[in-house]
């Protein structure tokens, strides 16, 4: 089972990682790990477990092009991030990192702290409470990447970009 | 009978650097013209570029540009040593473009060596990379991973994106300017009103190339992929402006918003997000302790002589630390050529070193909790200038040159009378 780690709407790269607190200013990187929401959500990086979700509102991850927001949840084995609407840097940053991200808005219907289970690939949860939520299926090139690991495993995999290719 | 939709700006440049015609909706593969990357996410970027891509060099060293203006100059034996790791890299790749300490902020340093020129596509490692769009190019900003991928191949891939249309009209009223026409769209588009979007600046030829930047830079805090103003009018004629590129009638905008400059009073961005904007006759009084006149949206030749203009002879209010960070070396240049510098120095300002200073909260200028700040730059998220418990309020060079007078948040018209 994975924890649900909910948030609101407007979630900013700022409030994921602080720019104080980017590897370009640690002394050793791998600390990047403690530092997801180290402001906003004390509490997330000393408890968060490999696989739990993040249940966000719209716009998640809007602000900087800083990829370390999502390396660093990627660090702590963030197992998909799922809301209404993602930032675009952020969305890319992500995919581009292999972290499942979701389209839905399941703010309303999951709770935070509550026991879920995702299967990937068929883009299902199963919570303890019994629910089943179906989520909308990605993009078939989304998730490709997402199964070569990213988009440099992907790029190294097929030698080209996603999309249609003429330059 | 099929009708024909003409393209947006966005579709004309991105079908020239596909190849092929593209619309909103389809996946391509681009070429890209230029890479912009800066000192804060080069190092990952040469580590992707190697390690984990594999390819030794980059695929053209004059379309390369890198630019040490995040941490300038260096705050701590880790910054210092991660730049002095970047400047051998840019030796060692024979990369032709880089512009060191001192020199300014990436994007307006690229605008001013002329490298950012319209109809290109320019891929930076920020997301204010919408700046570029001041000159009719598309900007926009990735991360760590695609710039490396960019670095590499001279490509990346793109989703082509619909076009929502802010069209202006009129003049702006004396003490209202380019920031308040930008934080205004912001209040109408809110912060994610734009994203997966380009915006396109209409109405707004008569601007200079500077504040055509501050609405470029502002696209991104309303979602946009780019920001784009057709580079036409005169502050365009320096520039090359290929054949192909103009804006079209019955081009497709998913949206259309339309601000009377006329009408327009100065606009204030209230902490904690750059969406949450009132007209500054509706805010109230708000004591500051620091006014910041600076960053890619309004830290310009052109936003030190607005504030200049405004506290010549006087000085700003007891209590008030000014400080003033340029966005480039030759506006700091500029700005002493003509006394713009004396007259800010006079008033009891201080002058950082050009570059972003403390935008993104890491040096030269970071916030103590509760301290309030009256910030020139693009964003007031909570803890984004230090303390999370500072709080940021956005507004234009005018407001912050009149709110350093009197130590509160003022209507520029209001020193102007006095």
């Amino acid at each position: 089972m994975a924890r649900v780690w909910m948030f609101g709407n407007d979630v900013n790269t700022d409030q994921i990682i602080p720019g104080r607190y980017a590897p370009y200013m640690l002394k050793n990187e791998q600390d990047l790990r403690k530092y997801p929401f180290v402001e906003a959500r004390p509490d997330f990086a000393p408890n968060v477990a490999p696989h739990d979700l993040i249940v966000a509102g719209r716009n998640f991850g809007c602000g900087s092009s800083r990829e370390y927001a999502p390396l660093a949840l990627k660090m702590v084995g963030i197992g998909a991030i799922i809301a209404p609407l993602f930032a675009r840097i952020f969305f890319r940053n992500a995919l581009n990192l292999g972290i499942p991200c979701f389209t839905a808005d399941l703010t309303q219907t999951l709770r935070d702290g509550e026991q879920v289970e995702l299967d990937i690939e068929q883009g299902v949860i199963l919570t303890e409470r019994g629910m089943r939520i179906e989520l909308p299926a990605p993009p078939s090139f989304m998730r490709e990447i997402w199964s070569a690991g990213g988009i440099v495993p992907y790029y190294r995999t097929y030698g080209r970009f996603p999309g249609t290719q003429r330059v | 009978m099929e009708i024909m939709i003409a393209p947006t700006l966005s579709e004309q440049i991105l079908s020239h650097a596909a190849g092929y015609p593209v619309r909103a909706g389809d996946v391509a593969t681009v070429s890209v013209d230029l890479v912009m990357m800066h000192d804060s996410l080069s190092p990952s970027i040469i580590k992707v570029l190697h390690e984990e891509l594999g390819a030794e060099r980059v695929w053209d060293v004059q379309r390369v540009a890198v630019v040490i203006d995040h941490v300038a100059p260096a705050s701590n034996i880790q910054t210092a040593e991660k730049q002095a790791g970047v400047r051998h890299w840019v030796r060692d790749q024979g990369i032709t473009h880089l512009f060191d300490v001192g020199r300014g902020i990436s994007h307006q340093v690229l605008v001013e060596e002329g490298l950012a020129q319209p109809g290109l596509v320019i891929v930076g490692s920020d997301s204010h990379s919408t700046a570029y769009g001041c000159v009719g190019a598309f900007g926009t900003g990735m991360g760590t991973t695609d710039i490396a991928l960019a670095l590499a191949t001279g490509r990346t891939w793109m989703r082509v994106p619909e076009t929502v249309l802010v069209r202006a009209v009129g003049r702006f009223r004396p003490g209202v300017s380019a920031k308040d026409l930008g934080l205004r769209a912001a209040r109408i588009l809110r912060a994610d009103g734009a994203t997966y979007a380009s915006i396109e600046w209409h109405g707004v030829d008569f601007l200079s190339i500077g504040d055509r930047m501050t609405l470029a830079t502002l696209s991104i805090e309303m979602g946009a992929k780019a920001g784009l103003i057709p580079p036409v009018g005169p502050a365009a004629s320096g520039f090359r402006v290929p054949d192909w590129l103009a804006v079209q009638a019955g081009a497709d905008y998913v949206r259309t918003v339309d601000i009377d400059l006329a009408q327009l009073e100065p606009q204030i961005s209230v902490p904690h997000y750059v969406d949450n904007v009132v007209d500054l006759t509706e805010l109230g009084r708000v004591a500051v302790d620091v006014v910041y006149l600076g960053t890619c949206t309004n830290g310009r030749y052109e936003d030190m002589a607005a504030a200049a203009r405004i506290l010549k002879g006087r000085k700003i209010a007891r209590g008030v630390r000014m400080l003033v960070v340029p966005a480039s070396s030759e506006g700091l240049r500029q700005a002493a050529e003509d006394g713009t510098l004396s007259t800010l120095l006079a008033a009891g300002a201080t002058i950082g070193t050009p570059g972003c200073g403390a935008c993104i909260g890491r040096h030269m200028g970071v916030l103590a909790p509760d301290e309030v700040c009256l910030f020139t730059g693009n964003r007031n998220f909570r803890g984004r200038m230090g303390s999370p418990q500072a709080n940021i309020y956005l507004a234009s060079p005018e407001v912050a040159a009149a709110t350093a007078l009197t130590g509160y948040i003022t209507h520029p018209q209001d020193v102007l009378e006095r």
